[in-house]
């Protein structure tokens, strides 16, 4: 079957979304909040994780599976009632299923026993429904084990017969094949085929089986207009034809191999076949079997016919051509079909239906790549052309211009290819929740929005690590116990809210919970027992919360944070930034803990802003740019003699000298000489940056700076120019950190820059971002 | 785009044979480069090239070794400036000198030197310890050994330790920041 | 001229099977994951059979069957439908919809474009 095994890949995929779609199910059935459309879909999900591990042989995974699947047909009739234990235990065999399928993806075998316990839990459930004598039946797959034709049995049963057939076996009751005869003999059969006249209306076609016939040998067919009426009262879509077939046949095809023609018709069709053999083997039926029988029933149901005409004369004639080839032009729907005549009807058959692909992600990521050095290429050639003479090449700068224009639009639609919703990483919450409730006995219900938020695969696969994180970090120190809950007059179960939502041209997702909210007293303590904070240090509510995002605050090791387990939110916050994110937190005592955490959309390509400072340049990314102005003198104010403002759309805002925070020499200090770019972060706060020059606009290639160097504060990313040069993305939110500090330290630029610790700054309110 | 060297058409010495001399059981290959008057070397395994000096991207607020960014073929990769890691203040770069890249660990990174000068095939037996150097004058930590070719000195360079601090302070916190105000 | 055959199954591996032999066989198939989808994608196409599962969300196959077979365009049309089990219950049930045939899973795939073959040609 090796022609079945390419869909392997397509079924491991396709079990997995539906293994997902089966958890994400079961972790909402609860006693008394049953969907039935969920339960549906769980038990579709399970019968089609099934049928497809029929289809490869995974025999153990189908035995699984069917166990499963009964229980869940159980529950969806409501014979099997819904309780928590019955939701555990099928939660446990959704897990079970997960590892036959990785099991069977591997191509090893389970360990004996992985299913013992859970088929046996499982079965406990039947029992209660009073169908516990009942064994469940073996799953059809499973009966057919090797053999490559029993192993997919189109037809069961029938198929059985047919293999039995082919084996030069004669069928269980019946068969004209005689012993001993040459293969190159011929059974003859007679077919008389007298179908109701609604047979049309059940979309069966007596020429495909007169067809079928003749594929089994040589048929004679002879066409019997008895009952056709007059034109008058012929009804066109009754049938009044009748048929008797003369089929000359090789001896291994069996008697089932011609009832199978009939097989969908044999119920309401007069159907009689009868064989005349050298040999007069048939055995004459005990009773007279009428012709046609329902097809398949159990297994030795094929019934003989042959209750008209005895066997008669033996000799078939030699003549006939020993293959089956049908001579009429009929049998295959490929025939002739290379050229569809006419563009009409070929483009009826177009296949309006298929409106998606699967596409190997690895191409996607090729084309990604591709794209993003098509955009650096781009941008060289700019390069160049900006040193052309002006007021010429007119055609090949507006030819770069739709080049440019083109690749854009390129980017995002390839990007665009890559945007998933965060439904999948939110999808996993439930169940982490389920298990954080059950470890530290509290209760907990989790509310999500915003799940079909899109982001690029890379950062949906990168959230699921912060994500588990915060939520248990949530549920453990966020929430109280149910009983200090009702004691404070809160409801019992603590809620964790997740939602996600585009906002700037960033991903932002927060977790919310409505628990007792940084323990500030505890944590300055810990922080000061850990050395991380003088004793004494006077530090302001927000700082005091940011101290958890500390190295070394957290007391579990972290060793393993690549596993993202058993680390501290450090570790989250590093994961966080090293994708160009950040993470704050708003704390308000006794009313609970919001963490705010933003992606950019994308991993690969932003739209930057490419400015100068001094001999450097720096990217800054559009999302993040207001405007860009030349103040003159009288725009510009000092602030307590340390920072200058400036006033910019009706708002003071700070200036920050990009070239003292990075310390870069030969760069113009003077704002009225130099550019203020006016730049806002996500949380809404402004700042102007004083620069040299704004060189212009550029898609630019997010490179890691960290792959092999280090995070750098103001510093998001890297990037490639046009001529070959690397240029440090800013992290705006990041300078805005740096400049506080520097500010607050007499000499800007040689400060050391501190990523965590902020001091509170614009907009005042209880509840102070802060960004770190 | 500058200037790359293959590493084996660089030594012109040839009672050394690098490249024909197999190296046995206890032998390594290092590949050897002056600072200064100094010589270097470092095990040859580790050595992805060796490129000419392009112009870096400086990063803002590091240590003054840290010479700045570039790019490799599409990938970033820092450049350490070997003179100022060993105190000797930046390097003034000419066209002639020469970065060699390494390849440490998972991360990729090169080194400013003056010149490249040889290949030497160094049996085990023929490297020496360092001095003693308790003295504080020079990390002990990245130098794996002194070896004597012909009549020169040539320290051998753990490379793994030569930088392996600067990525680990990444997330230290100034103390003096959170100090009472 | 090729005959057009519309899988419908919510199971996009099975489509994938269906599909993938079928066209071997030198058909084209448009496919559709549940009977809604099927229903408006072949008022737009010229289908020459369906081949739908039973178990599907929005619209099961029994529903597809009926809904189709009330179209009187679509009273003749071939309709197998796929059967995970030798269920003659459901294979009467199906019939009693209006399916031509069934086929069951897991399949072998001559034997799929045989049934194919026996009722669309």
């Amino acid at each position: 079957m090796d022609d079945l095994s390419r869909f392997k890949q397509t079924y491991f995929d396709e079990s997995a979304e539906l293994l997902a779609v089966a958890e994400a199910g079961l972790l909402r059935l609860a006693p008394g909040e049953i969907d039935m459309d969920e339960v549906n879909a769980i038990f579709r999900a399970v019968h089609s994780i099934k049928g497809g591990g029929g289809a490869f042989g995974f025999s153990d995974l189908v035995a699984f599976a069917h166990e499963f699947e009964t229980v869940m047909d159980g529950v969806r009739n409501a014979e099997i009632p819904v309780s928590t234990e019955l939701v555990d235990t099928l939660i446990r065999a959704n897990d079970v299923l997960s590892r036959l399928l990785a099991h069977a993806d591997d191509g090893t075998e389970p360990p004996a026993g992985t299913t013992d316990d859970t088929i046996a839990a499982l079965r406990r459930f039947l029992g209660k429904t009073g169908a516990a004598e009942e064994t469940p039946a073996p799953p059809p797959a499973t009966v057919h084990a090797d053999d490559e034709d029993d192993e997919a049995g189109i037809f069961g049963d029938a198929l059985a017969a047919i293999q039995a057939a082919r084996d030069d076996q004669p069928p269980p009751v019946a068969g004209p094949v005689p012993g001993g005869k040459s293969p190159g003999d011929k059974v003859r059969w007679t077919i008389v085929f007298r179908p109701k006249a609604e047979l049309l209306l059940s979309g069966n076609e007596p020429t495909y089986m007169l067809r079928a016939l003749r594929r089994l040998g040589d048929a004679e067919v002879v066409c019997h207009l008895d009952r056709l009426p007059s034109l008058r009262d012929l009804d066109a879509e009754l049938l009044y034809l009748s048929w008797t077939v003369t089929l000359l046949a090789d001896p291994r095809v069996g008697r089932a191999q011609i009832d199978d023609v009939f097989e969908f018709v044999a119920d309401d069709c007069d159907i009689r076949i009868s064989a005349e053999a050298l040999p007069p083997a048939i055995i004459p039926p005990a009773e007279p079997a009428p012709a046609a029988q329902p097809a398949p029933v159990r297994p030795p149901s094929v019934q003989p016919a042959a209750n008209l005409p005895e066997p008669v004369v033996p000799p078939p004639p030699p003549v006939a051509p020993p293959a089956p080839v049908a001579t009429s032009g009929s049998a295959k729907p490929g025939d002739g079909a290379k050229r569809a005549n006419g563009g009409g009807t070929g483009g009826d058959h177009a296949g309006p239906t298929t409106h998606t692909i699967r596409v190997d992600l690895d191409k996607i990521d090729r084309l990604v790549n591709m794209v993003g050095e098509m955009v650096i290429t781009q941008a060289m050639i700019a390069e160049h052309l900006r040193d052309l003479p002006p007021g010429q090449f007119q055609e090949l700068l507006e030819g770069l211009e739709g080049l440019a224009q083109h690749t854009r639009e390129l980017r995002e639609n390839v990007m665009s290819i890559r945007a998933q919703p965060v439904s999948s990483v939110f999808s996993r919450m439930p169940r982490l929740v389920r298990e954080c409730a059950a470890m530290t006995g509290k209760e907990v219900m989790l509310v999500t929005s915003g799940e079909t938020t899109e982001v690029d695969k890379t950062v949906v696969e990168n959230l699921v690590d912060p994500l588990t994180h915060m939520i248990r970090n949530s549920i453990d120190h966020g929430l109280e116990g149910p009983e200090e809950r009702e004691r404070v007059g809160k409801p019992r179960a603590g809620t964790v809210h997740l939602s996600a939502a585009h906002r700037s041209g960033r991903i932002v997702i927060e977790v919310t919970d409505d628990g007792r909210g940084i323990n500030r007293a505890k944590v300055l303590s810990k922080a000061i027992e850990k050395g991380l904070v003088q004793p004494g240090s006077a530090l302001s509510d927000e700082e005091i919360d940011n101290l958890i995002f500390l190295p070394g605050f957290s007391t579990v090791d972290q060793v393993s944070n690549l596993s993202g387990r058993g680390v501290g939110m450090d570790v989250v916050r590093r994961n966080i930034s090293s994708l160009g994110g950040r993470i704050g937190v708003y704390s308000a005592p006794g009313e609970g803990s919001r963490f705010v955490l933003s992606l950019p959309l994308t991993l690969a390509v932003l739209d930057g802003m490419v400015i100068s400072v001094g001999d450097e340049r720096f990217v800054l990314p559009l999302t993040n740019i207001v405007e860009s102005l030349r103040p003159k003198p009288a725009d510009l104010h000092g602030l307590v003699n340390k920072c200058d403002v400036i006033m910019a759309r009706g708002e003071y805002v700070r200036l920050v000298h990009l070239h003292r925070l990075f310390g870069i020499p030969k760069a113009i200090d003077d704002a009225t000489k130099g550019l203020v770019v006016l730049v806002e972060t996500e949380d809404g706060s402004r700042l102007g940056l004083v620069v040299d020059e704004v060189l212009g606009q550029q898609q630019v290639v997010i490179k890691s700076l960290e792959a092999n160097f280090r995070r750098l504060d103001g510093v998001a990313a890297a990037t490639i120019l046009g001529d070959g040069r690397v240029a440090l993305i800013l992290d705006v939110a990041g300078l805005r950190e740096m400049s506080r500090h520097g500010s607050a330290n007499s000499g800007g630029a040689s400060a050391p820059t501190i990523p965590s610790l902020a001091a509170p700054a614009d907009r005042g309110g209880q509840r102070q971002r802060q960004t770190v | 785009m500058s200037s790359s060297t293959a590493i084996a058409p660089v030594t012109s010495r040839t009672d050394l044979q690098p490249a024909g001399g197999i190296a046995n059981g206890s032998e390594e290959q290092y590949v050897t480069f002056t600072v200064g008057s100094e010589e270097y070397g470092v095990n040859i395994l580790a050595v992805r090239e060796i490129r000419g000096w392009t112009p870096e991207s400086r990063l803002p607020n590091l240590p003054d070794y840290v010479r700045g960014v570039v790019n490799l073929r599409g990938i970033i990769i820092p450049i350490f400036d070997l003179r100022a890691r060993f105190g000797g203040g930046p390097t003034q770069v000419t066209k002639r000198h020469v970065v060699v890249v390494m390849q440490v660990g998972e991360r990729t990174r090169g080194i400013l030197v003056d010149a490249i000068s040889d290949i030497l095939a160094i049996g085990h037996e023929a490297i020496k310890p360092p001095p003693d150097i308790d003295s504080g004058l020079v990390d002990a930590e990245y130098l794996s050994g002194l070896y004597t070719a012909e009549n020169r000195m040539v320290t051998l360079l753990n490379v793994g330790k030569l930088f392996a601090g600067e990525h680990v302070d990444q997330d230290a916190v100034p103390r003096a920041m959170l100090e009472p105000t | 001229m090729k005959k057009t055959v519309m899988t419908v199954d919510d199971s996009r591996t099975m489509r994938d099977m269906v599909s993938f032999t079928l066209r071997g066989a030198g058909y084209e198939v448009v496919e559709a994951a549940d009977g809604q989808q099927a229903m408006s994608a072949i008022a737009t196409t010229k289908v020459d059979l369906v081949i739908t599962d039973l178990n599907m969300p929005v619209m099961d196959g029994l529903t597809l069957i009926r809904r189709l077979r009330a179209i009187p365009a679509h009273r003749t049309l071939p309709i197998l439908m796929l059967t995970t089990e030798a269920d003659d219950g459901k294979k009467a049930e199906g019939r009693a919809a209006g399916a031509t045939g069934w086929i069951v899973k897991p399949f072998n795939p001559d034997k799929l474009v045989s049934v194919v073959q026996k009722v669309c040609g």
